[in-house]
Order: structure tokens, then sequence, then C-alpha cells
């Protein structure tokens, strides 16, 4: 009797879990099913296939040309990061030298930097280069974490591929580029995809950095143009199209992280980084 | 026996490994250097001198006047000025803390209670882990939008749930209440931030052999002793990286409170004032005097832990 | 092909310095084995010889031309590492052919190379295959194989033998011996902690103890002839007897080492020493009899074919006086 109770529990505190990590999208995506009044009434279940709000996001250019603006900005910043980790952390993992521990704890320092002690200076760096209000002012800006980032995750990666094989090739005369190229990075793909897809999605969610160097809506990225959708008086937020803005941006990722989830996770505790 | 002379020079293994390290690592030293130290170094600049938006150029150095400064007035009252005496800055201050606290606490709690679920064999794992990813993997401004509808004071959902538990009376306005607006933000951030504390706490829980709780259930060891005397302590170094990483997240947290709760002084944190005093408000140095405040304590938090040696962040100990 | 020397060759990691100078002379196209409990430095002496490892002093010749700050690739070696270390990515065609390919050799020659290699080894039906899809004899055949096609001046071996089973094991065993009758002039060097692959395969050996050189001979030598009580005890299965105190005494020597075929049972009163048996191992082929003579280890006695005698049985026993070794106070032979 007691086993029964205790499996009772056991499974109703699973499904409390479940339900408290599901229920708020589930609850977005109802919500951007329903149109006029019907927003306004709370339901639980779905009672409505309205996809009005979901023809008015795509009817909006500006949104449109912020996912198109999020896609390139994340891609490119990624695309960036990686080249330069790449080589990085081999160097890093694989190559014994004075004051490699102060390196990498310096690198892990600049990614836990709160991102406003630069604002001030990225500013002004951006004013200068003339990016402001374009997409390169984040691509710069956002390498400040994702560069770190894709250096730390890769370096543990790279650390735990064995000694053996390196030396094989170092007997072969495999000099340290072609260490790389030709043995590791094929023998790394997985963690590669991994380690991209988490920068690609710390740089698709930033907002600080986006808020403050773009000042047109053309130039907006996903988020900030959420963040910034909004009626003329609090009553008047459009809330169905900002359900149905909000599921368009966050299917592909969900989708994405439930693809990859076992390598997200290992990708996560890799030295337990955040995502 | 005869002694040989050490030798130098050449082109050996390691000094060829050597420099190709250093060519691997200029490019991303450089490219840190500038999107990082640079700007970090500006901003501690003009966190000494007047400079405005408008005329980035134009700040003269007036020393520490941004910080602290005090004039006597010929009546002899003396007048206090700069972000250490302003109470907006305090309060920014203690709301952060509170926050970091707060959240971290419950996400460590409720993160370790997720793992120890999710590392028991049951029917449907796979299925509870890929939901509780969802949460995560929610931009951050999307879900502060999503519960700012939940907890809408006329429409939303929460308020509809409490008030037909009878747990309240009235309607309550969430996030636009200066009671219940920290209360909002703790909300939204231990549901999107939990997840991530419990994968770390199952990969910390994972690592333990299981032939020791099985060791414990064989002499009988009542599970929770189990929990707290076999279970935390291993996994203890793992919750310790966490814990660090998720405060210093949570010391810099931005985005969920601007959208969130725009505007209200109950919840505007370091960051959040910064911000505006470095853009919305034209006080461009004094905005970068916070910053540069903020930076300070997290750099002084990070260094007591390196210093103190309780962490191995680096990993670097088993090479 | 090529001479080795060795001169006071020294390394250190960090402040620990973990060989200490050691001077030996590989000849031409021998078969050397370096031998020693974990932690001797054997394997760090290969890595030296390697390149890969930096020489912190000393001297490392190859005909006579010093290679110490060569890489690894310069010195013309080829090396079977203990895990086979194949590239995982790569087929078993790939991965023999990657050192020729990154030395830009003629696209015909790497061909004719693997070929020939992998038909020597009986591993040319496995071209396409990938690592993973072999097993771990097939394995070990591939990593040779790769090591073949480099034409090495030395072929060094770290422990190729320790991942493989007892069986594999002898069957790899005489594959190496094999190879080493068809490469005549390739020096090779072989690293083990098992004294039956180094007496088995060895011209001869390097018994290696903390770093310093203990002994080098031919097999037959070191087992004749050991140098020091360490030898003594190492090689050899199972192990020389080793007495000290007053068994020593009587032959005048700190300590004397009495092989377990050197000893006989006596039934008549002369004995030398006499003891119950505590134990036999009965091989079919031989038996080994531990009797206690009071000393702190039983004596080993080899007795040829099968004999069973019970425990408790009290007998005599006496070494043969020509085979006798005895040792000074240092652990040194004597005479």
């Amino acid at each position: 009797m007691k086993y029964y109770v205790q499996e009772t529990c056991f499974y109703l505190l699973v499904l409390i879990i479940v339900i408290a990590s599901v229920f708020p999208f589930y609850y977005a995506i109802i919500t951007s099913f329903k149109a006029g009044t019907a927003l306004f009434e709370v339901d639980y279940l779905p009672t409505s296939f309205n996809l009005a709000n979901y023809a008015e996001v795509f009817a909006s250019p500006n949104f449109i040309r912020s996912i198109f603006n999020s896609v390139f900005i994340a891609s490119a910043t990624v695309g960036f990061a990686m080249f330069l980790a790449i080589t990085a952390s081999y160097a890093l993992a694989r190559v014994r030298f004075q004051g490699r521990g102060l390196l990498l704890m310096t690198i892990l320092a600049v990614s836990m930097f709160p991102q406003i002690a630069v604002l001030a200076g990225l500013f002004e760096l951006v004013r200068f280069l003339g990016i402001f209000n374009k997409p390169w002012a984040m691509i710069l800006s956002y390498t400040i974490f994702t560069l770190p980032f894709t250096v730390w995750v890769l370096t543990t990666f790279m650390r735990d591929l064995p000694m053996e094989i390196e030396e094989a090739a170092i007997v072969d005369g495999a000099t340290p580029w072609q260490i790389i190229t030709k043995v590791f990075l094929p023998l790394l793909w997985p963690a590669l995809v991994t380690t991209g897809l988490l920068a690609f999605i710390g740089a698709w969610n930033e907002f600080l950095f986006a808020l403050t160097f773009t000042a047109s809506d053309t130039q907006r990225t996903v988020p900030v143009a959420i963040a910034l959708l909004s009626g003329s008086s609090e009553f008047e937020t459009p809330w169905g199209m900002l359900m149905a803005a909000s599921v368009i941006v966050t299917v592909p990722l969900i989708i994405l992280v439930l693809i990859f989830q076992k390598k997200i996770v290992a990708g996560l505790t890799a030295g337990g980084v955040k995502g | 026996m005869t002694s040989y002379p050490k030798h130098s020079g050449g082109q050996s293994l390691a000094t060829q490994r050597r420099k190709a390290a250093f060519w691997f690592l200029a490019p991303m030293l450089a490219a840190l250097f500038f999107v990082a130290a640079w700007p970090l170094l500006r901003t501690i600049y003009f966190s000494f001198t007047d400079t405005t938006l408008t005329n980035l150029y134009g700040g003269e150095w007036i020393g520490f006047k941004n910080y602290f400064s005090y004039r006597q007035l010929s009546s002899g009252r003396v007048i206090w000025k700069g972000t250490l005496v302003d109470p907006a800055w305090w309060n920014a201050v203690w709301n952060t803390v509170r926050f970091s606290v707060i959240s971290v606490a419950i996400e460590t709690v409720l993160g370790i209670i997720v793992a120890l679920i999710l590392h028991r064999n049951f029917v449907g794992r796979g299925w509870v882990r890929a939901a509780i990813l969802i949460p995560w993997a929610i931009p951050t401004i999307v879900s502060a939008r999503m519960w700012g509808w939940m907890l809408n004071d006329q429409f939303g959902i929460i308020n509809d749930i409490l008030l037909k538990l009878h747990l309240i009376e009235t309607k309550i306005a969430w996030t636009a209440n200066i009671e219940t607006a920290m209360t909002a933000v703790l909300i939204v951030d231990v549901w999107k931030t939990t997840p991530f504390m419990a994968l770390l706490c199952l990969a910390g829980l994972q690592m333990v052999p299981k032939d020791i709780y099985e060791a414990a259930r064989v002499d009988g060891v009542h599970p929770i002793k189990v929990f707290f005397r076999i279970t935390l302590p291993l996994i203890r170094p793992a919750l310790m990286v966490a814990i660090i990483f998720r405060t210093l997240d949570a010391l810099r947290i931005f985005d969920l409170i601007y959208v969130l709760t725009p505007n209200s002084k109950a919840t505007k944190t370091m960051s959040v004032i910064a911000r505006e005093n470095l853009i919305d408000f034209d006080k461009f140095a004094y905005g970068a005097a916070q910053s540069t405040i903020l930076f300070a304590i997290i750099a002084v938090f990070v260094s007591a832990y390196i210093w103190l040696g309780k962490v191995d962040l680096a990993g670097e100990g088993d090479r | 092909m090529a001479q080795i020397n060795l001169k006071g060759l020294r390394k250190s990691f960090g402040s620990v310095e973990v060989i200490h100078g050691i001077d030996l002379e590989i000849r031409k196209g021998e078969f050397m084995v370096f031998v020693g409990p974990s932690g001797c430095g054997k394997s760090t002496l290969l890595r030296l010889i390697a390149g890969l490892e930096e020489i912190s002093a000393g001297d490392l010749e190859f005909d006579e031309k010093r290679v110490n700050n060569d890489v690894p690739a310069k010195r013309g070696i080829a090396m079977v590492f203990q895990s086979y270390a194949l590239y995982p990515h790569m087929s078993v065609y790939d991965n023999m052919a990657f050192g020729m390919k990154l030395a830009k050799s003629n696209p015909g020659e790497i061909k004719e190379r693997v070929h020939n290699a992998a038909k020597m080894l009986q591993i040319d039906h496995l071209m396409d295959r990938k690592p993973k899809q072999l097993s771990g004899g097939q394995r070990q055949r591939v990593a040779i194989g790769r090591a073949i096609v480099r034409d090495p001046r030395v072929f060094l071996f770290d422990e190729p033998l320790s991942n493989l089973d007892a069986a594999l094991r002898v069957a790899t065993r005489l594959e190496i011996a094999k190879l080493h009758q068809n490469m005549k002039d390739v020096t090779m060097i072989y690293v083990t902690h098992d004294q039956v692959e180094a007496m088995t395969l060895a011209d001869r050996i390097c018994v290696l103890r903390d770093g310093l050189v203990e002994q080098v001979g031919t097999p037959d030598e070191l087992y004749e002839k050991p140098a020091s009580v360490f030898v003594a005890g190492f090689i050899g299965s199972p192990k020389m007897n080793l007495l000290q105190g007053a068994f020593s005494h009587d032959f005048d020597c700190t300590t004397v080492g009495i092989r377990p075929e050197h000893i006989e049972i006596q039934t008549d009163g002369a004995a030398k020493w006499r003891g119950k048996v505590v134990h036999t191992e009965n091989l079919g082929s031989d038996s080994f009899i531990f009797v206690d003579i009071g000393h702190t280890e039983p004596v080993i006695v080899r007795q040829i074919g099968s004999h069973r005698i019970p425990v408790g049985t009290e007998i005599g026993i006496s070494p043969i006086d020509q085979h006798i070794h005895r040792f000074d106070e240092n652990d040194q032979i004597i005479g």
C-alpha cells in the first residue's frame, strides 16, 4: 500500500513538472489562435483556430525583416566565433605552455562579464566604426559572449580526444594545422554542431546590445521587435499578435533543441557553462 | 660519467607547437581585446568624465564626481552628490541582490528536486527531460511577454486560477503593483532557469557511481539520510559551479525586468538603471560609473571564489 | 637502417627528473626491448627517441647525426601505440596512407606501398573498413601496417600487445618476430613491462629501473648472468629464489640467487636445506614446488614433468653449485 502511495506521489510530481514547463508555451499557442473578444476570455483548452494573428504578423514587413536580421546576425556571429575558437581551443587544450591556466581563467571571466560594463565603451566603438543601427554592430558586440563560450566549450571537448591519436598524426608528419583540419575536426563535428547551436541560441536571444545599437524598426532583431511591439496604451497591447509572433520565433528553437537534446545537455554541462 | 652540455635553439616538436599555439591564439585574443578589454577600459574612463551621449569626445576629466562628491553651501549645509549617495542606485543594488539571492536559492532547490526525479528510471523519462528543456529554449524576451500575458491583471490566466482556487479575493496587477512586481519577475526567472540547474545537477548525479547507493540501500540507510550524507556531498562541486554561474548571471539581469516590469521601482536592477542613465536619460558618464561599480562587484565576487580556491572552474586540477 | 646513440640522455617534467642520464648504443637492425616495472621511465625514453617529448639534456644521435631537435616525422621513425591510435574517421586504407599523403608522395607509390604492407599483414580485404568495424587484432595489424608504410629507419613499439587477450598476444608476438625477420635492416625498439615478451622478441634487452639503465644484454646473458638483484628478480618466471641472512652467509654474500630449475630435491641426508612443502603448482610439463625452509618467502623448486607432493611433506633440497648467483651488499653481482 505504502508503495502505491509513493508511486502515485512520484508521478504526480512528474506531472506537475511537465505541466509547469509546458503550460506557458501551450497557453501562448492557444492565445495566438484567438481573435477579437475571444482573446479576453480565459480558456484552458483550445477553443478556436483563427489564423488572423499569424496573418497580421506575416503582413508586417518589419517583423519579417527582423527575423532576417536575427538569422543573419546570429549566423555571422557564430561563424566568426567558431572560426577563431577552433584554432584557439586546440592551442588551449593540447599545447603545454606557460600561463595556459591563467589564459583559460581570463576567457572564462570575459564570458561572465556583465554586458552593461562594456556598453558605454562599445557604444563609442560602434559610433566610431560607423556601424550604429547596422547588423555589424551586433555581430561585433555579440562576439564578447559567443567567442569565450565557444572557446571554452570546444576546449573541454578537445581535451577529451585521446592523446595517442594526435601523436600518431605527429609521427605521420602532420603540422598542428593539419592535425586540426584533418584529424580533429572530423572527430569533433558533433561537438561543433552543439557548440554552434548553443552560441546561435545565445546570439538569437540577446537583447541589451540589440536594443541599444539599433534605432530604426527595419534594423531590429527579433527579441527587440517583440519587446517593443505594443499599442498606444497598456490596454491596447496586441496580445494575440504578440503571442503569434512569439510562437513563430520559438517553435524553430524548440524543434532544434529537442532534436539536439542529448548533445545540448552534454554541451551545457561541459565545464558547467551558461547557455 | 661524462656530462653533456644542455642544448638550445633548433625547432623541436615542443617549440613548433608553442609557435603554432601562439598564432592560433593571437586572433582570438585580439578579438577579445577589441570587444571586451578596450570597451571596458573606455567605460571606466568615461565614468571619470562628464561625457554626454551626444558629444562622446567632448567629456572632461572630473575625477570621482560621478561616484561621489560634496559641496558645502555658504549656509553651512553640505550637499552630497554622485552614485554612491543616490538612493535610486542603492535601491537598484538592493533589488539586484534580493533578486539574485532569492532566485538562485529557489532554482537550486527546485533544480536538485527535478534532477533527483529525472535521475530515477521511469517510463517516459526522455519526454519529461525534453519538456523541461522547453522553458530554457524560449528566448527570455518571449517568456517575459508570455508570462506578461498570463500575469495580466484583467485577462490573465494566473489570476483566474487563483480566484477559482479561492486563494485570492480580487485580481492582482502582478507586474504593475509595487508589492508583487518582484514576485512576478522571480516566477518567470525560476520557471526559465530551473531546467538549466536541473540539467547540471543531473549531470553531477550521473557521475556518482551506482554501487554507492546500492551499498547504502543494503545497509538500510534512510533515503533522506542518503541524500544529505552521500548524494549532496558528492554533487557539491558540480553544484557549486552551477550556483556561481547562475549568481553571476542573476547579478547582471536586464532583459526580463526591462520587458516584464518596465519602470517599476521595485524591480529596477543595477543593469537596468545603468542603461537608463547611459542611453535614455543622457547621463552617459553617470551610467558609466554605475556600470563600473557593477563590474567591480562582479569582479570581486569572482576573484574571491578563485582565490579562495574553492572551485576548480577551469577543470585544470585533474590534467 | 639506423644506429642510435643515447648519450647522457635526461628528461625532467618541471622540477622532477624522470630519466637520469642514459647512455646506450642501439645497433643497426637490432631488436632492442626496453623492459622494467611501471614508472621506470621506459615509455618516456621511447618518446624521447620518437621526438614526442623534448630532451632535457644529453644527445640523441641517429647514424651519428644529432636529432635532438628534429620533429618526429623528420627522424624517419614509425610508431605503434598501445591503444593502436587509428584515426577513427578514416578507412583502413586512409589510415595507412595518411603519412604519405601528408608528405605529398606520388599517388601511385602510395597505393603500391599501402597494398604491399596490407598483403604482408593479411589485411588487404579490410581496406575499406573503418577502425570500429575491426577486431582488436585487426586494429593492431592496421597500426603496424601504418608504420610499415612509412618505410622507417626505426620502428618503435609502445606496449603494443597489452590491449590484446592472451591468445592473440602470443599470435601477434609471433607476427612481430616475423616482421623483424622480414625487415632485417630496420632498427626496432620495443617497450614492455612483460619480461616474457622481452625474452622472446629481443636481440638485446635493456632493463630500466627508476630512470636508469640496470643492465643491457642478450636475453641469455640477462638470464644467465644478471648483473644485479633487480635484474635477477625481474627476468625469469617464476622468479629466481633470492635468499638473505643466514642462507646467503653460507655462500659468503649478502644475497644469493638460485633459479627454480637449479635446485634439486635430495632424498638422502646430504641436502643443503630441509623444509616442508607448502604448495605445489602442477602445469603438466613442469611442476613448481614451494618449500618453506625458514626464509621469509618459500623457495620455489622446478621439477620437469608432473609431480605431486602432498602439502606438509618434509623434503631436502640443494642448489646446483655452478648456477649460484651471488650479490654483494649493494645488490650487485660478485665476480
